[in-house]
């Protein structure tokens, strides 16, 4: 039989054009295969040190984003109430006008009626600087919302965090833990080194209540109860102290366990400069800790001083963490836990990783050798999301270091910049001047009470409470807060809200439906009570609604923008790494990036930073922005082609040719960490000299790992009734007991409040085809995940007699919703979850009113208060962690009932009008050859 | 009817590792984007925006939830797509030819000029791996990238599937399984790789690698506890400072 010619090398393209993704949070590298101008086929980049040619499922569906229906097309001012979605298209000129009548004025005046808040935002170092410069203390962006915990409690301990701020070590762990992760930032490096592992056999286990994804490739399962991973990673802790299993030369070369405390005011006894103390094995004397050659005592001269190792010895071992004691609340066996405690303790110290790399450390010591304790964990929002959740992520760090297993081979290793030490970040600031920038970067990371972010009266300076005493070190700010307290009042009222890229309307604030009242409540004289809302998007969202004026975005492929070591870059443990976006098409509306009209509004409000002395422009655009600023002499957003001929990196003057030389190399710069500088990194000489060469930092900085936090205990000692700044008296029970400087566990803060049945754990997790909102506009993904059941425990189902087709009726505390539901028995006994962010409002994302993400899908959001339910005291307890203010989104607790057949949607929210229309009715997107 | 081959020269196909597949649904994507751009007519979308979206693909991933007695619960991420079966029913079935299994490669493939819609071959698939294109009216299918694996505009280290160029995972392998000396060979062989639903005799080229034991003492690796040194921290103290005592 004679088969058909058929043409086997087909043209995947004209034209290559590389550049980042920004389908979410991981910033791959991607090839964009044009033809005739048009997007045809987006693959990975296997260059590119994030993915390596790989792509996710989001990825590859870039193409329908960048041609989806929901896309803004023009300049937006509102014509109907807010919440209508009525609208009229108007030009760029008359946009400007409008936001310059606003700002300006407020500018001269009182520049803290400004909240500029800015969401899923990648460019965080710009947006901050602008907002610098405006003069107005209420900035951040969506971490308090997000993650902050896991960033807030790493970087205090260790100097870095998991995140996108550090990775296991791939190629050496023999023994992997992660916790609480879904999916992450770092989506394709963790499937990658998943991969890695399975390909050699190497043991997986998942902690996380629900089984997908990673965890339902792990080896072992761990389905633990939600909001209690603290108290099981601290009696696996339990037992390794018990059995002497830690590793005891590290803790006292690299960790503060042999510095010695004050026995009355538990701060660290500190020589005349300020540097620590610890007892030198060798003299048996009080010596600094960072001396040459000094062997710190961890046991203080046999127990005569108090030091931080005989306090957590004391802890950890009491019988409140054994194995038998967290077996219940915890949900894991107490011989289970005994069982892993050996197994991490055989895999760390009986098996370790030996690398024949000579190193020198800060002592001056010369270690012929590199050996690591192959055990490496991973963790994100299943532990941080809680109110325990900055204690959580600070025991999971105890148990890394603990064991010897971070910045060694096979465990978990910073990425560039970090490790980085807290101290050598900003610290807040909110001094405000009519008239003139702040008195310093907005977001940080406070040393005691001094650095808080008050005013006079002791109030919160900011809109959000950031720094304040309810929650000292929020150092993402609250975006979650703003509304609410933007809405009451408190602390002050504000003129402009400006949101950027977060879906507040909607998926981004617990409490959706209230939110949505205060957005649209008017007082007395019937004027909006938060007069102006400006917000910034490239999508049609349910936010889009609300405001006043649309600055419409670009999509990602068609604007510029810098993936810079000022902001979250994208390196890797062995390099560092910074990458850029460029115009791959051109837009067909009339769109312009945020950025640049961030650059064109501080022309016109002729801010410091952006223009000369004589007013005159300094940057024409975001590109321009990107190649010419300056943070430092010789720093700029990127760190690569630098100098007049392009070869400097990392310190060097502007390159006019930057941007070019960026695209020419694939759309990223990687410098490599020199083979001894690989591990060791905080306190190993080779890296520190490398760091400060390529610019990260100015000076080398060893520093040693904070297992005993003596920030936290400066905010105990003021709620104790030390020092000048004093907490409001209803704060200091909470700040004595949840600001501990060692780690420890305590039932999420609204445990015990619900005694109405309130007892099943509800949570999210996060699906890898979708990153929050954005990817329901997308026609490929949404037929991934179009509408999202509420799993239900087999058992439960039973129980309640639950049959397909039904619904279920939730009820918290707070509020009460429906949602169709399905049975799973990979799934913590007591625990129902649901996808996040798939639900969404009719009308919104240019998607018809009937669409199953509107009807069927569901945000468990309606359930969460940002408030706590009233405890009687006469006070409204924030529903966030005490110590960061993180949201709480996975204390949820509910009580649930069988509906049978289809109830619909409660609540059930009004169509909002769509400023952009609907798209259409079929697709065959084939841009063709010639 | 159309003949199959008698014997082809290579026997292309996938080997798939369940154990790896973290169901991310890369391959699933990265799949539509090629195929829509390429090979025969797009891969259309109907309501795509609306109530009910449904267009073509031609790999798919299926979770399922596997139960144990002495074991928790769990899930299975299970791609699906041609299995380029060597008797293969689909070409079989076909009335006008235009399902044929190629002679050079035993990829499976359908001529869309000569298809006329009829459906015959999705219904004698026993794995639900074809796809009518309702657009197009023709009959789509994994064509394993037969305009890639030998596509001399691409660099030869891409000239593979989309689906396993993309996958994160490392969970998809393609080669020639006719050759017992080919990496993917040797994987099936080392790992225990099966048929899909072999009783039905068709004979599929792609394996899947099966889950290793999970949750199970296979993986316990025989710890039980640790034998402690001390049992409270005076003790601890009191057995670091002896245990120090003996360091040089």
């Amino acid at each position: 039989m004679t088969q058909p010619d058929i043409n086997l090398s087909p043209k995947p393209g004209d034209e290559v054009r590389k550049t980042t993704c920004y389908m979410c949070a991981c910033r791959c590298g991607i090839n964009v295969h044009m033809k005739k101008g048009q997007v045809a086929y987006i693959e990975g980049n296997r260059d590119h040190p994030v993915n390596k040619g790989v792509l996710c499922a989001k990825g590859s569906a870039g193409i329908m984003q960048v041609n989806a229906p929901s896309r803004l097309r023009a300049p937006l001012k509102r014509t109907g109430s807010r919440g209508s979605g009525e609208f009229e298209e108007i030009s760029w000129d008359e946009a400007l006008d409008i936001a310059v009548g606003w700002l300006k004025p407020l500018r001269q005046k009182a520049p803290e009626k400004l909240a500029f808040f800015t969401g899923r935002d990648q460019s965080q170092s710009f947006t901050s600087f602008w907002a610098q410069n405006f003069g107005t203390p209420n900035y951040a962006a969506h971490g308090g919302f997000c993650s902050v915990n896991m960033a807030a409690a790493g970087i205090y301990t260790m100097g870095g965090a998991f995140w996108e701020f550090g990775q296991p070590d791939w190629d050496h762990t023999k023994l992997f833990m992660i916790f609480g992760v879904a999916e992450d930032h770092d989506s394709n490096p963790i499937k990658m080194g998943i991969g890695k592992l399975k390909a050699r056999g190497a043991k997986v286990i998942g902690v996380n209540p629900v089984r997908t994804g990673y965890n339902a490739v792990a080896d072992e399962w761990i389905g633990i109860t939600p909001g209690t991973d603290g108290l099981f990673i601290l009696s696996l802790v339990h037992e390794l102290l018990r059995s002497g299993q830690v590793d005891f030369d590290y803790l006292a070369r690299y960790t503060n366990a042999p510095v010695l405390l004050d026995e009355e005011t538990r701060l660290f006894q500190r020589n005349e400069d300020g540097k620590p103390l610890v007892i030198d094995r060798r003299t048996g004397k009080k010596t600094p800790f960072d001396e040459k050659g000094v062997r710190p005592d961890l046991t203080g001269g046999k127990g005569k001083h108090l030091t931080v190792f005989r306090l957590l010895a004391d802890r950890f071992m009491a019988d409140e963490y054994s194995p038998d004691a967290v077996a219940g609340k915890t949900g894991i066996a107490a011989e289970r836990i005994r069982r892993l405690a050996a197994e991490i303790a055989r895999v760390a110290f009986k098996e370790p990783v030996v690398l024949p790399i000579r190193w020198t450390d800060f002592r001056g010591e010369t270690h012929d050798t590199m050996t690591g304790r192959p055990v490496a964990f991973h963790a994100m929002r299943g532990i941080s999301a809680h109110s325990n959740g900055f204690q959580t992520c600070r025991s999971l760090h105890l148990l890394q270091i603990l064991l010897g297993s971070v910045e060694t081979p096979g465990g978990f290793r910073f990425k560039p910049p970090y490790p980085k030490p807290s101290e050598a970040h900003p610290k807040p600031h909110c001094k405000v001047r009519p008239g003139h920038p702040l008195d310093g970067p907005h977001l940080g990371f406070v040393h005691g009470p001094d650095d808080l972010a008050l005013s006079e009266d002791g109030s919160p300076a900011r809109i959000d409470k950031a720094f304040s005493w309810e929650n000292p070190m929020s150092a993402h700010g609250l975006m979650h807060m703003v509304i609410s307290n933007a809405h009451a009042g408190d602390p002050y009222k504000i003129d402009t809200l400006f949101f950027y890229m977060a879906n507040m309307a909607w998926n981004s604030s617990m409490n959706t439906e209230e939110v949505i009242a205060m957005l649209t409540d008017k007082d007395e004289s019937g004027d909006y009570v938060i007069p102006h809302i400006i917000y910034s998007d490239a999508y049609s969202s349910e936010t889009v609604a609300y405001a006043d004026l649309v600055l419409p975005d670009t999509t990602y492929l068609e604007r510029h923008d810098c993936i810079s070591l000022l902001d979250r870059p994208i390196c890797e443990a062995d390099a560092a790494a910074d990458a850029i976006r460029w115009p791959v098409i051109e837009p067909d509306r009339d769109v312009r990036p945020f950025q640049t009209v961030l650059i064109q509004l501080a022309n016109k409000l002729e801010l410091p930073g952006f223009v000369k002395e004589d007013g005159e422009p300094l940057y024409r655009d975001y590109a321009d922005y990107i190649v010419n600023h300056m943070r430092k002499p010789g720093i700029g957003p990127l760190m690569g082609f630098r100098g007049k001929g392009g070869d400097d990196v990392g310190r060097g003057r502007p390159n006019q040719d930057q941007l070019d030389r960026y695209i020419r190399n694939g759309g990223f710069f990687v410098a490599h960490v020199p083979e001894q500088a690989q591990y060791f990194k905080p306190w190993n000489d080779a890296y520190q000299n490398w760091a400060v060469d390529l610019g990260l930092f100015d000076a080398p900085q060893p520093y040693l790992f904070q297992l005993y936090l003596e920030p936290l205990r400066k905010f105990q000692r003021a709620a104790e009734g030390h020092g000048e700044r004093q907490p409001p008296d209803y704060l200091r029970g909470q700040i004595r007991e949840k600001l501990d400087p060692l780690p420890f566990w305590y039932s999420p803060v609204s445990e015990g409040l619900e005694d109405n049945g309130y007892s099943i754990s509800a949570i999210t997790q996060r699906p890898m085809a979708m990153y929050h909102s954005w990817g329901s506009q997308n026609a490929w993904l949404r037929q991934i995940h179009g509408s999202n059941p509420l799993y239900i425990p087999v058992q439960l189902w039973q129980e309640h007699g639950f049959e397909p087709g039904d619904w279920a009726r939730l009820t918290s505390p707070h509020g009460s919703m429906t949602a169709p539901v399905a049975p799973m028995a990979a799934l913590n006994c007591n625990t129902v979850w649901t996808w996040n962010a798939i639900g969404k409002r009719k009308g919104a994302w240019a998607l018809s009113s009937d669409a199953p993400e509107a009807n069927k899908g569901f945000l468990l959001n309606h359930l969460i208060h940002e408030l706590l339910p009233p405890k009687g005291d006469g006070l409204r307890w924030a529903n966030s962690d005490p110590v960061t203010g993180q949201a709480a989104w996975f204390d949820l607790k509910v009580r649930i009932e069988r509906i049978p057949g289809d109830a619909g949607p409660d609540p059930d929210f009004d169509p909002l009008g769509s400023p952009v229309g609907k798209g259409p009715v079929e697709l065959a997107w084939e841009v063709g050859n010639d | 009817m159309t003949d199959l081959p008698q014997n082809t020269g290579q026997k292309l196909g996938l080997v798939i590792d369940l154990d790896t597949c973290v169901g991310c649904h890369a391959c699933v994507v990265a799949c539509k984007g090629w195929n829509t751009e390429n090979y025969g007519a797009p891969l259309s979308d109907q309501d795509p925006y609306g109530a009910d979206p449904s267009g073509t693909f031609l790999n798919r991933v299926h979770s399922f939830e596997a139960y144990f007695d002495d074991a928790p619960a769990q899930i299975i991420h299970f791609p699906r797509s041609c299995l380029h079966c060597e008797d293969a029913p689909c070409v079989t079935v076909c009335p006008t030819g235009a399902s044929y299994k190629r002679e050079e490669d035993g990829i499976v493939l359908v001529n869309e000029a000569d298809c006329m819609g009829c459906g015959l071959c999705a219904w004698a698939c026993p794995y639900g791996a074809r796809e009518m294109d309702a657009k197009a009216g023709v009959m789509k299918k994994c064509t394993l990238c037969v305009d890639r694996i030998y596509n001399e505009n691409l660099q030869e280290v891409d000239r593979v599937p989309a689906c396993v160029r993309t996958c994160p995972a490392g969970a998809r392998h393609f080669g020639d399984l006719g050759d017992p000396e080919s990496d993917v060979s040797k994987l099936v062989s080392e790992r225990g790789g099966v048929d899909l639903m072999p009783e039905q005799q068709t004979r599929p080229v792609n394996k899947y690698l099966p889950p290793r034991p999970k949750d199970s003492k296979a993986v316990m690796h025989g710890d039980s506890q640790l034998e402690p040194v001390a049992t409270e921290a005076t003790g601890l103290i009191a057995w670091v400072d002896r245990m120090l005592e003996k360091l040089p």
